[in-house]
């Protein structure tokens, strides 16, 4: 049929797009995942053995795995979207005023490039020169080695991946709270609601499936986190600041261990489609397409 | 009484957290015309004694900036045009053309959203490397080339195409590709810029691959070549200043004349539904 076969015309590049450079390779990592493919079988692929799970045994018997895990988790929970909301609601509020304006400067942040701003954060932390502990010198709190110091290295990062990142959950936000209906308010305003009680019995529940979708969105981001230890901390000091991401990379491109960089890549899609699933079920919200 | 206070408490927080967003980027261009040495200095100084451009000649003269600046305009310019063509027909195909399997494919597709592309990266390096593309432009360009959100986004903005336009079209004679050319294709000009603007940020400040893919250091995008810099030139913070203005700069300019268009496809795409 001539409209069938146009219509291949325009879906085949695209399918076959994906399909080769995506489809193919996240099959192929998951059989890869169950092998022993290492820098001897990149030479010669009869060096290829199946091992089984034998790979995600010891990734989770590894304790870089899990302090990897657990950076990760942290800097999910942390940095999680309280910033968003609450540039949300501001930029929303009636009081409000230069929003254009304002929208653009929140957001402006997201659209950069995330290795340059990392230089600068990376100078804004440091120990001796970095602003950051000049403005804490001037409340009398003694210089921190904000990238230095194991304790610090993690929370320091978040700090700014959450200045990186919080616009574009406060834009999608925003768009959520402009569509719910004024009337809602005012009735609650007639009943005598308080700012907080209208926040908490008309914002928060009209906004739950967009707060849901963006805390998917935020998770599964946040678990890619690479290139901020990479250029900040390079995964110090004492690998505070590893991430899955970071691990797969090393495992991977730095000592050439691809199936077990496989297994790393695959648990981290694991861990991703758990959360979504679990917050799906959760909120019995059905899938927003 | 506490109306009055609202207003300026509520501005006032929005000064603040703007103030907070823009200051490094402030920073950042004021160190970038300070003297090597200068801001290492204590206190911190907020503005250059005496503005200069002489990290700016250096980068360009002796680091080669000038050269990961024409890779990454390349890359990302020739990612974004190719995918543009594949992503915006094929989500017009998807929304408006039948074919067989066509619902099927579309929810495989979508379910395969949640698979992070990372996932795919160390085989990917091994088809790459066995295509000989391996450290070649090609190997960032090619796995950009199309997108399952770019195809999502399209077909969203293309369901809302009359079809009695099409059907007449036909009518009168027009071949699809016509078609295409002269009715959808202004139709979906809007959503068109939108992924545009979303694709040229997203191949300029892609990071992880690049880094993967490209070894050789001519071949370096501005992200990879700025964060080797930044581990040779750990001192030198004056220059890795510089080198930040240059990469953010482009970014930044495009996403402010159209940023129009870069929100509303933020907004629109997610309110939906």
């Amino acid at each position: 049929m001539r409209f069938e076969r146009a219509a291949w015309w325009f879906v085949a590049p695209a399918l076959l797009v994906i399909g080769v450079f995506f489809f193919l390779p996240v099959f192929a990592a998951l059989l890869m995942s169950l092998t022993d493919f290492d820098i001897y079988a990149l030479a010669d692929l009869r060096n290829l053995r199946f091992v089984g799970l034998s790979n995600y045994v010891s990734l989770l018997q590894t304790p870089l795995f899990w302090q990897a895990f657990g950076n990760t988790l942290y800097f999910v929970v942390v940095g999680a979207i309280g910033v968003s909301l609450g540039a949300a609601l501001l930029l929303h509020s009636r009081l409000a005023r230069f929003k254009a304006f304002f929208r653009t400067a929140l957001f402006a942040p997201v659209v950069t490039t995330l290795v340059a701003v990392a230089v600068i954060w990376r100078y804004l932390f440091n120990t001796r020169y970095g602003l950051l502990n000049y403005a804490l010198g001037g409340v009398g709190i003694q210089p921190i080695d904000w990238l230095g110091d194991p304790h610090w290295a993690m929370p320091a990062i978040i700090v700014f991946a959450v200045w990186k990142n919080f616009g574009y959950n406060m834009i999608i936000l925003l768009a959520g709270l402009q569509s719910i209906p004024e009337e809602l308010y005012e009735a609650a305003r007639i009943d005598g609601a308080s700012i907080w009680r209208q926040f908490r019995y008309v914002t928060l529940p009209m906004l739950a499936p967009i707060l849901l979708m963006v805390s998917i969105l935020t998770i599964a981001g946040y678990f890619q986190l690479f290139a901020e230890p990479y250029v900040m901390t390079q995964g110090g000091p004492l690998q505070s600041t590893v991430s899955v991401l970071y691990l797969m990379y090393e495992e991977g491109f730095k000592w050439w261990n691809l199936g077990s960089a496989s297994a790393v890549a695959f648990v981290l899609f694991l861990v991703i489609f758990g959360i979504t699933a679990l917050q799906l079920r959760y909120t019995r919200q059905g899938a927003w397409t | 009484m506490k109306r009055k206070l609202a207003a300026p408490f509520v501005n006032g927080l929005l000064l603040a957290a703007a103030v907070i967003t823009l200051f490094p980027l402030f920073w950042m261009t004021s160190t970038s015309l300070m003297v090597p040495g200068e801001a290492s200095t204590f206190p911190p100084p907020l503005f250059p004694s005496r503005a200069t451009f002489a990290n700016y000649r250096e980068l360009f003269a002796h680091a080669g900036l000038g050269r990961y600046l024409a890779n990454s305009v390349l890359v990302a310019t020739v990612a974004t045009i190719v995918s543009l063509v594949f992503n915006v027909s094929a989500g017009y195909a998807f929304a408006k053309l039948r074919f067989a399997g066509r619902e099927r494919i579309f929810k495989l597709l979508l379910g395969a959203l949640v698979i992070p592309g990372q996932v795919a990266m160390v085989p990917l390096f091994l088809l790459l490397k066995h295509l000989g593309l391996v450290n070649t432009y090609g190997g960032v360009i090619v796995p950009a080339m199309a997108s399952i959100f770019g195809i999502f986004l399209v077909r969203q903005y293309a369901l809302s195409i009359p079809n009695e336009l099409l059907e007449a079209a036909r009518i009168d004679g027009a071949s699809e590709f016509r078609i295409f050319r002269l009715i959808v294709v202004p139709v979906l000009k809007p959503i068109i810029v939108t992924l545009a603007v979303f694709t040229l940020l997203g191949t300029w400040n892609d990071f992880m691959w690049p880094l993967i893919v490209l070894t050789d250091k001519d071949l370096y995008t501005l992200p990879v070549a700025l964060a080797t810099l930044s581990r040779e030139h750990v001192q030198d913070d004056e220059m890795m200043m510089a080198g930040s203005v240059v990469t953010i700069l482009p970014v930044l300019l495009v996403f402010l004349s159209l940023q129009r268009y870069y929100i509303q496809g933020l907004m629109g795409g997610s309110v939906k539904g």
